[in-house]
């Protein structure tokens, strides 16, 4: 229920939002959690494993029960936090992780076979018969995980991620974090104040008390003001630092959208990455709960949480609240829900010797043994010495201590210590690089305590970073942190540790008994921490029930390991910006355009985009297009954009040598204005990349490499020189860019070329010169992929679109067209030339029959390790060319007729496969043991795949013009 | 034979402006890449002297009149707006076709680079001068700094559609964030 006057809500802008298809009132301000308890609402989920029914337990990310599914228009997010999710107008969610409706869960039938769902169930249980595990036992357990639901649809929201850099980063922004913020910002270091709630100010916003004479909450609207107007200091709400990872970057979450109803372009969560001089922990503590029996009825909470919706929120979550706690501290609580008007009807305080002044029943000496309530909390069983009562409540706010928030001092590795004064962990010192936790996340519980430390820890960063500030210690309230540890109440029922996993200090028992020793152990083995809220609320009191039942004390018990992230990440953020074409770079040909209004579909080549084929209008399959394409090459002419390969220009008096030695043949020896094909090894023999390169001038040279290897190749180049050659007089740089360069194949060919130069040269095959086209220097190549008279036009790539658009006009009104990547594969492999489908990395140059082009004259990189036994010989795979009747398909592996198909009789594999119009048959390149020995064999094709089953003719790979007639025609 | 049609990497795209940042193509004349030699380093200096230029040092750039002369790599830089003059002790290539040069101002400039950029944007660390061979989201780039709210970024021709989607939508959501203070 609201409570007038109280909170920090902004009660003059009303929100309406739905909740389980109900229409409620909250205002701004309020997190979904506030919002339903103002409403009265307590019952918001249903636990894990026995569909308990199940209410809001915190006021934070720590949130094990609340959590819910937001619907948007394009978006059904599950596991939402309701303490942490802010409402706003049109906000619908709804509860998850239920069959029927909240109230009657089918599911919750789970409770009743609790006895057979212990820990350990899912391993005793799903064991045998093993017929049963794919069939019966996966689907069932796939069924039984999981909470929240998906919309099945791809996410379309935008999300963001950034990266940003500062001196001093300050995580938390209570006392600790503010002080921190505070001191280094006034020095005029660059500081990052990150929150994680919708406000600055933590504890306090929940808390008040004062500091420095003021009431702490002016307190901190005069410390925002100031960091607000500092020009250095960047404030961060809604941000999560959710890692803390090498050299001082930090993973952070920001929601930046989520409190709003969807607009354009505005992410919903910005991933980012910190990277920070040093850095100031002031993450704050959190309450722990108390084990008792059925302590998981909505309406029980953590009683910094009941604190929080009071003076935060301004709700009260019952009308007739009880406190069970262990420390002077939470009895705050109570008195801050009397002032407010709100009906206390006990405290129950396990310490004997604890105190009682305050104006309401107070049990000392006391602990709560049960409660009642089917859908929430309606009594508690109270015992106190043999005596045991009953008090009508709606609303337990319970408290065992706090566990300082360590979770990012752990995660470089660091192991907490443990600190017996506070019955908790805290951090290690130093345990992450550049970073000092501070404040409650330290240890210190006090405000004084809080600000001091905050203060010292800034003091020394601006002091490091040889900065001076001067700024004086606000005074505020020391109290002693007093607390008898209490983890578990002795009691015959289920009393819950971790309620998202629904982990009972029964099962922690069990798995003790049953040889789980070991914390890490125990946790695997009821699947206690494991939830989304990743044992923020139970994991150390698990360890101590862990502890207790094998006689070990909790330091020896130890923790389990944190890890990142602190709280759950979607990897929507993460992967922002990565979606669909957003994956990788798309690279666009000039000819783009220009082949797109032809119809031609654009298939990915690594990253560029190239025409597939040029569709015909009555053409309706890609083959009719493609024999088309390739007939036309065959006899008139074509015209390809073959921009994509890769371009080296290389210069220097020792080009050639360079030359020389990254290739296995001799280009030193190059005529200036010829062409010669080179073949590429790795250092470990096998072949790297083909190409052709050309000598442009004395010591100029230009290499190029297959589409798929350009980068490859320049790495390479680039690591042999580094490494190998440093000093010698050579010097290279892409230019694949730099030239659009477009191949002119067929009879036609050199009729079609001459055409556009200024002054018609007569090139012999292998041959380049500088010509001049339209006004614009260009390069002339005469080289052919096709096995036709080629030639390839290069441009400077501005000139490119133009020169396409000409090329293939001109070519149409010779009988002649564009040919895109379909025909052009044919076509090559008609010739039997290799691409990347042969050089795949695991053949040598004897395998693709070029050893003879390594050269006996000369070193190269790769030739001594080519040279090792098993890689040359009959035993090795070679190229050969194989022709069918019947359609082949790439992949497909190789027999001997009339022998069995199977692992051991594998001959070879097949590697590109084409209709060849020309050969009237199908053709294809594929590797077969000792294969030109066998050549005018047949052998067996055979594809489980696709259900091909063939006999073939082991041919020469090379079915067109084997002599090579027209290429030098 | 007509003359051929030049056209820069994002022929035909406006500039754009969203939330006071603008990115805009640069048309920023010929590039030449210099790659000094082993012993040309004096023969070079030589060369860039009346250009009132000498070869920079790692991570800038330097301008002198209309000529721009920026770090591309060890013994290498781009010779920017000006040709080339003969240059003796270097390999002397020809880039100006090969990248297309995005130019990004405005306040919050540095914010929308922050989205895509893994780099220390803050003007202390990269002031105006400063250049460097970084990443752009997935794509290689060179990035210069201007002026306090001024960039230039300099990706291959071929992923320059790219480039400058990825910007357009950086500023969309830098300028959509803005909208939510109001």
């Amino acid at each position: 229920m609201r409570i007038d006057g109280k909170g920090l809500i902004d009660r003059t802008k009303p929100v309406r939002f739905r909740f389980d298809g109900k229409d409620y009132a909250g205002y701004k301000g309020d997190t979904l959690a506030s919002a339903l308890l103002a409403n009265d609402v307590r019952l918001v989920g249903r636990s894990f494993k026995y569909h308990r029914p199940r209410g809001v337990l915190t006021a934070g990310s720590e949130e094990p029960n609340a959590l819910v599914e937001v619907i948007g228009a394009k978006n059904q997010t599950p596991n939402v936090r309701a303490t942490v999710q802010e409402v706003f107008e049109g906000l619908v969610a709804q509860s998850q992780n239920r069959m029927g409706s909240l109230r009657f869960d089918l599911l919750a039938v789970n409770d009743y076979l609790a006895p057979f769902l212990s820990a350990g169930f899912y391993y005793k249980t799903f064991m045998w018969p093993r017929a049963f595990w794919e069939g019966l036992y996966e689907p069932l357990i796939r069924r039984a995980a999981g909470l929240g639901s998906l919309s099945g649809k791809h996410d379309e929201g935008v999300y963001e991620k950034a990266f940003a850099f500062c001196d001093v980063l300050v995580i938390g922004s209570g006392p600790a974090g503010l002080m921190a913020a505070l001191t280094a910002g006034r020095s005029g270091a660059d500081v990052i104040l990150a929150e994680e709630s919708h406000s600055l100010g933590g504890r306090l916003l929940s808390d008040g008390g004062v500091i420095g004479g003021l009431p702490a909450g002016e307190w901190v609207a005069q410390v925002v003001a100031e960091l607000q107007a500092l020009p250095n200091v960047r404030i961060m709400l809604r941000t999560t630092v959710t890692g803390a990872y090498d050299h001082g970057t930090y993973g952070a979450l920001e929601r930046v959208g989520l409190h709003k109803s969807a607009r354009p372009n505005l992410p919903r969560e910005c991933f980012w990455r910190i990277v920070a001089g040093h850095t100031v922990l002031a993450a704050g503590a959190l309450e722990r709960p108390v084990a008792f029996e059925d302590n998981d009825r909505p309406g029980i909470m953590m009683a910094s949480a009941v604190r929080t919706y009071l003076n935060r929120y301004g709700v009260s979550p019952g009308k007739r609240v009880t406190l069970f706690a262990n420390t002077d501290a939470a009895r705050a609580t109570a008195r801050d829900l009397m002032a407010a008007g709100v009906t206390v009807a006990g405290i129950i305080d396990p310490r004997p010797d604890a105190f009682s002044v305050e104006d309401c029943p107070v049990h000392v000496g006391a602990e709560v043994i049960g409660t009642r309530g089917r859908l929430g909390l309606s009594a508690i069983t109270v015992r106190k010495g043999a005596e045991t009562f009953e008090i009508e409540t709606d609303c337990l706010a319970m408290s065992g201590g706090w566990n300082p928030t360590i979770h990012l001092t752990c995660h470089m590795n660091g192991r907490p210590r443990w600190s017996e004064d506070l019955a908790a962990f805290v951090p290690m010192e130093g345990a992450v690089p550049g970073l000092v936790a501070v404040g409650a996340a330290n240890g210190s519980m006090s405000t004084h305590g809080a600000l001091a430390t905050g203060h010292a820890a800034a003091l020394r960063m601006v002091d490091a970073l040889g900065r001076k500030v001067s700024i004086d210690l606000p005074a505020a309230e020391d109290a002693p942190y007093q607390l008898r540890a209490l983890w578990a109440v002795e009691g015959k029922g289920r009393a819950w540790l971790d309620f998202a996993n629904d982990v009972t200090t029964k099962d922690v028992k069990q798995a003790a008994q049953e040889g789980f020793r070991s914390v890490e152990h125990m946790k695997r083995y009821t699947t206690q921490g494991m939830a989304p809220d990743q044992g923020k609320n139970s994991n150390v009191a698990a360890l101590a029930v862990l502890a207790d039942a094998t006689g070990r004390g909790i330091a020896e018990t130890g923790v389990t390991t944190f890890r990142p992230p602190y709280v759950p990440v979607s990897i929507a953020a993460m992967g922002a910006g990565g979606r669909a074409e957003g994956f990788a770079p798309q690279r666009f040909l000039t000819s783009d355009q220009a082949s797109r209004d032809r119809g031609a579909p654009m298939i990915e080549a690594g990253l560029w985009y190239r025409p597939s084929y040029f569709p015909k209008p009555g053409e309706s399959t890609w083959r009719e297009a493609c024999d088309r394409e390739v007939t036309m090459v065959r006899q008139a002419v074509g015209v390809a954009d073959v921009s994509t390969l890769g371009k080296i220009d290389i210069q220097g008096k020792d080009a050639g040598r360079f030359l020389d030695f990254v290739y296995t043949n001799t280009f030193s020896t190059l005529p200036v204005g010829r062409v010669r094909y080179g073949l590429m090894l790795r250092e470990d023999g096998m072949v790297l990349d083909d190409g052709t390169s050309a000598r442009l001038g004395e010591g100029h040279y230009l290499m190029t490499t297959t589409t798929a290897a350009a980068g490859l190749v320049m790495r390479h180049l680039d690591f042999v020189h580094q490494a190998f050659c440093a000093d010698w007089q050579v010097r290279f740089i892409s230019v694949t860019e730099s030239w659009a360069q477009f191949a002119v194949a067929g009879p036609k060919a050199r009729a079609l070329v001459n055409s556009f130069l200024e002054t018609p040269v007569e090139l012999p095959f292998m041959g380049v010169a500088p010509v001049r086209i339209g006004g614009v220097n260009a390069r002339l190549f005469r080289i052919s992929f096709s096995g036709e008279e080629g030639y390839e036009i290069a441009v400077p790539t501005r000139y490119g679109e133009a020169l396409f658009r000409d090329l293939v006009a001109r070519a149409e009104t010779m009988g002649g067209g564009p040919y895109g990547m379909e025909a052009l594969n044919v076509l090559r492999i008609e010739k039997g030339f290799i691409t990347h489908a042969e050089i795949h990395g695991r053949v040598t140059a004897h395998d693709i029959g070029m050893e003879k082009m390594v050269s006996a004259k000369k070193n190269c990189i790769g030739k001594e390790a080519a040279t090792r036994p098993g890689l040359w010989g009959p035993e090795r795979e070679q190229l050969v060319g194989l022709k069918a009747a019947e359609a082949i398909s790439a992949g497909a592996h190789l027999f001997v007729p009339g022998t069995e198909v199977h692992r051991e009789t594998d001959q070879g594999y097949v590697t590109s496969v084409g209709w060849s119009p020309t050969e009237g048959a199908w053709l294809a390149l594929g590797f077969l043991k000792d294969g030109r020995a066998r050549i005018g064999q047949k052998v067996r094709l055979v594809d489980h795949l696709r259900g091909i089953d063939v006999i073939c003719e082991v041919c020469n790979p090379v079915f067109h013009d084997p002599e090579g007639e027209k290429l030098r025609a | 034979m007509p003359e051929l049609i030049a056209k820069s990497a994002l022929d035909g795209q406006a500039p754009l402006t969203l939330g006071g940042v603008t990115l805009a193509e640069a048309a920023v004349g010929p590039i030449t890449s210099i790659a000094v030699l082993p012993g040309g380093a004096k023969a070079v200096a030589k060369g860039l002297k009346p250009l009132g230029l000498a070869m920079p040092g790692p991570n800038s750039f330097a301008e002198k009149a209309a000529a721009r002369i920026l770090w591309t790599g060890r013994d290498q830089a781009f010779l920017i707006g000006v040709d080339a003059p003969a240059l003796e002790g270097a390999a002397v290539t020809d880039q100006s076709d090969g990248w297309a040069v995005l130019a990004l101002s405005g306040l919050g400039a540095a914010d929308v680079l922050a989205r895509l950029v893994p780099l220390d944007l803050r003007l202390s660390a990269f002031p105006v001068g400063r250049a460097v061979r970084s990443g752009l989201n997935h794509m290689n780039a060179v990035i210069l700094r201007t002026g306090d709210y001024a960039f230039e970024i300099m990706v291959f021709r071929s992923m320059a559609r790219t480039a400058w989607h990825e910007i357009a939508a950086a500023m969309e959501a830098v300028a959509a964030r803005a909208s939510l203070k109001s």
